[in-house]
């Protein structure tokens, strides 16, 4: 493996780590701190992938001159959408589930079902396709043999402002003490006055929101189309557990781990032996580490 | 709870008897032709992940029942179609097909897309005497006497294409492909072709279906520097393939990369920037110049929609409508084994130019050729074979 090859396949490292990341922390807050098993996760992905279609084709018909820009409106619109469709969500469906995990799981499962066909009735099976805006197509020439592809480093670069904001939230701001609160004690939390309702529907709203800036920010790399959140899905998930459920560090150690490992087993053999790997790495950890790499410490 | 009485037995019974008969009833085996209608069978993945590419092909087929209605249908007879949706799964797919034969008793089907899908229906056609018109190209090394493949199998594909790259573009190639069955074979074949026209094969890659980070793959394409690259790459990977290979700075203008699988209905969903440059390999392109071709696209786009685009796969959908209907004209009758009989040697004016049924192996005399991607999603055709013999097993 020659220098620059090194160089780019750290760089795809770090890449495929803030695509990775980006996924899993709605994911991390509504599984990891809500305990809610979400299977239509990946659908608001494709919600806010389907928002960003929508408002590139809305700034192409109208404002041609805005295009270069449109996707900071896409994003924005994205993360809007899907937090309102995820607060409405938890008060008309999700919140008649807590504590019935497998019920849960089946019911967010059918809703994903769901809202794949209301997308293919809607925007059809075929792939829909949105243009990437001039100045980020291309790549930062760094020497003749590394290029680094623009886009990516945008991803790059969101995805440490969306994690930043994220923890802001959780750790400096009245919200996300309560989350956090009721996450750790509901009955307590209720009875020192938190209206724990109002709580788990914002919080589940912002772990929804995360996934609509996601699924905006794959349309510039991946493809759009009804089945979409399938494919992230799992790898969501993968991280989430992986990291240790209720750590939110964990998920990016857990992200970067994966990441850089996949990578470069991908450079080393197949692509399908690479996944292959992965997934055995995965199981022996959880096998002897049940919780995940950064498990919480709990009093039993 | 005590046990079973007789009274409650009966109870169960008779209703488990009732309601078995409702269904029962509509088991009834229905007559496929009468004296004004003919039914034929259409099954393909109206849903599920191979819906994208195979839904598009009822369109088709619905077209060229309608326009052979209006001038008179066969045999004196309406062809009244039968859809299905085999859901993108196998044993569904062997189950529509076995409903269509045995309780439709369409006289033949024309559908599958996957092979996959094709071969999980094959048993069912040689039980119940079917016939399968199977309009996708596909890696070939089959020939069954139920089915009549009418579009291009391997050496009018994958040969034709490497033969070709190797003549104009340079002999070093990069095989990129989907891991299942079909990149699979293409390469197998691929691989012996190279070596024959003196060329080098650089790289073998698979990704696994569905897979969306090229990223490993492209380093590894830049380090090997192909003068090709022969992708059979299929479905949503495509986007993200074709997207990332650009922002590597791999375009359309910098590197050759063919691929079999590609048309313009994939091209919608990939996003015309990105494949432009690229080239193809098909049967039939819609920018074929031609009085049938021209009739054709219009009369798809007045029906579906301006803003429709045909590939390859439907155009030999509505083909297999046709060739159908010709044979049974020619046999005077609907009988599956007088149809086969008659398909031999057929010939139809397709929009692709003349195209004819092989005497004996079931696949069609064909020109192949190779397009390169335009700004606007069409293909620009830098080349054209002329009629080649379809061959399932070609020596390697």
């Amino acid at each position: 493996m020659s220098f620059d090859i090194a160089v780019t396949q750290l760089f795809n490292g770090v890449s495929l780590f803030t695509i990775l990341l980006l996924m899993a922390l709605g994911l991390a807050i509504v599984f990891g701190l809500m305990g809610v098993i979400n299977m239509a996760h990946g659908e608001l992905m494709a919600l806010g992938a389907y928002t960003t279609y929508l408002t590139a084709k809305f700034f192409e018909e109208h404002m041609p001159s805005l295009m270069n820009v449109y996707l900071f409106f896409a994003i924005a619109l994205a993360f809007g959408v899907t937090f309102v469709f995820g607060y409405v969500l938890e008060r008309g469906f999700i919140r008649w589930f807590y504590n019935r995990p497998l019920d849960t799981l089946l019911a967010t499962w059918g809703l994903s079902l769901v809202l794949q066909q209301t997308y293919r009735s809607v925007f059809g099976a075929q792939e829909v396709s949105v243009p990437l805006a001039t100045w980020l197509s291309g790549a930062w020439t760094v020497s003749e043999g590394i290029q680094l592809p623009l886009n990516r480093i945008f991803i790059i670069g969101l995805t440490a402002l969306v994690a930043a904001g994220v923890y802001l939230i959780l750790h400096k701001t009245r919200l996300g003490l309560r989350a956090r609160a009721v996450t750790q004690n509901r009955a307590m939390s209720s009875a020192v006055g938190i209206d724990t309702n109002r709580v788990d529907a914002l919080t589940f709203a912002l772990g929804s929101g995360l996934a609509g800036i996601a699924g905006s920010v794959f349309t510039m790399i991946g493809s759009t189309n009804p089945g979409t959140g399938q494919l992230y899905i799992v790898d969501s998930f993968i991280v989430v557990v992986f990291g240790g459920v209720a750590s939110l560090i964990g998920t990016v150690f857990s992200g970067f781990a994966i990441a850089q490992a996949q990578t470069t087993l991908e450079y080393l053999m197949s692509g399908s032996m690479a996944k292959v790997s992965i997934l055995l790495l995965v199981i022996v950890v959880l096998y002897f580490r049940p919780n995940g790499l950064f498990a919480p410490k709990m009093r039993s | 709870m005590s046990g079973i009485t007789r009274r409650r037995f009966i109870q169960i019974g008779g209703s488990l008897v009732a309601a078995g008969a409702v269904p029962a009833a509509g088991l009834w085996p229905k007559i496929g032709y009468t004296a004004d209608t003919v039914h034929l069978g259409l099954l393909h993945s109206l849903t599920g992940t191979i819906a994208i590419a195979e839904a598009a092909l009822v369109d088709a087929e619905k077209m060229a029942i309608d326009e052979i209605n209006a001038a008179g249908g066969v045999l004196g007879r309406k062809i009244e179609p039968i859809v299905e949706d085999g859901a993108s799964d196998w044993p569904t797919f062997a189950e529509k097909a076995k409903k269509l034969l045995q309780r439709d008793k369409v006289p033949a089907i024309i559908g599958c897309y996957t092979s996959a899908s094709r071969k999980a229906v094959l048993p069912v056609l040689s039980q119940s005497k079917g016939l399968l018109y199977y309009p996708t190209y596909y890696e070939g090394q089959e020939q069954d006497k139920h089915v009549i493949y009418t579009s291009q199998e391997a050496t009018q594909s994958v040969i034709a294409a490497i033969e070709w790259l190797a003549k104009e573009k340079g002999k070093t190639f990069f095989l990129v492909g989907s891991d299942y069955i079909y990149p699979r074979t293409c390469n197998k074949i691929a691989k012996p072709t190279i070596a024959r026209v003196g060329g080098k094969v650089l790289g073998e890659e698979y990704a696994p279906l569905g897979h969306t980070e090229f990223s490993s793959i492209i380093s590894k394409i830049k380090a090997a520097k192909p003068d090709c690259i022969y992708s059979t790459v299929v479905g949503g990977s495509n986007v993200a393939f074709y997207k990332q290979l650009k922002a590597a700075g791999l375009d359309g203008t910098k590197q050759v990369l063919l691929s079999t699988v590609v048309s313009e209905n994939e091209i919608d969903g990939i996003g015309k920037d990105n494949a432009v440059g690229y080239y193809a390999c098909m049967g039939y392109f819609q920018s074929i110049k031609s009085p049938t071709n021209d009739r054709f696209v219009k009369a798809l786009k007045a029906k579906y929609g301006q803003e429709r685009v045909v590939g390859d796969p439907m155009e030999c959908a509505y083909n297999s409508v046709y060739l159908w209907k010709m044979a049974c004209e020619r046999a005077k009758s609907f009988d599956v084994d007088k149809v086969i009989a008659a398909s031999s040697e057929l010939e139809f004016e397709a929009p692709e130019g003349k195209i004819k049924i092989h005497k004996t192996n079931h696949h069609v005399w064909k020109k192949v050729r190779i397009g390169r991607a335009r700004a606007d999603g069409q293909f620009d055709i830098v080349h054209e074979s002329g009629m080649i013999e379809p061959n399932p097993f070609p020596k390697l």
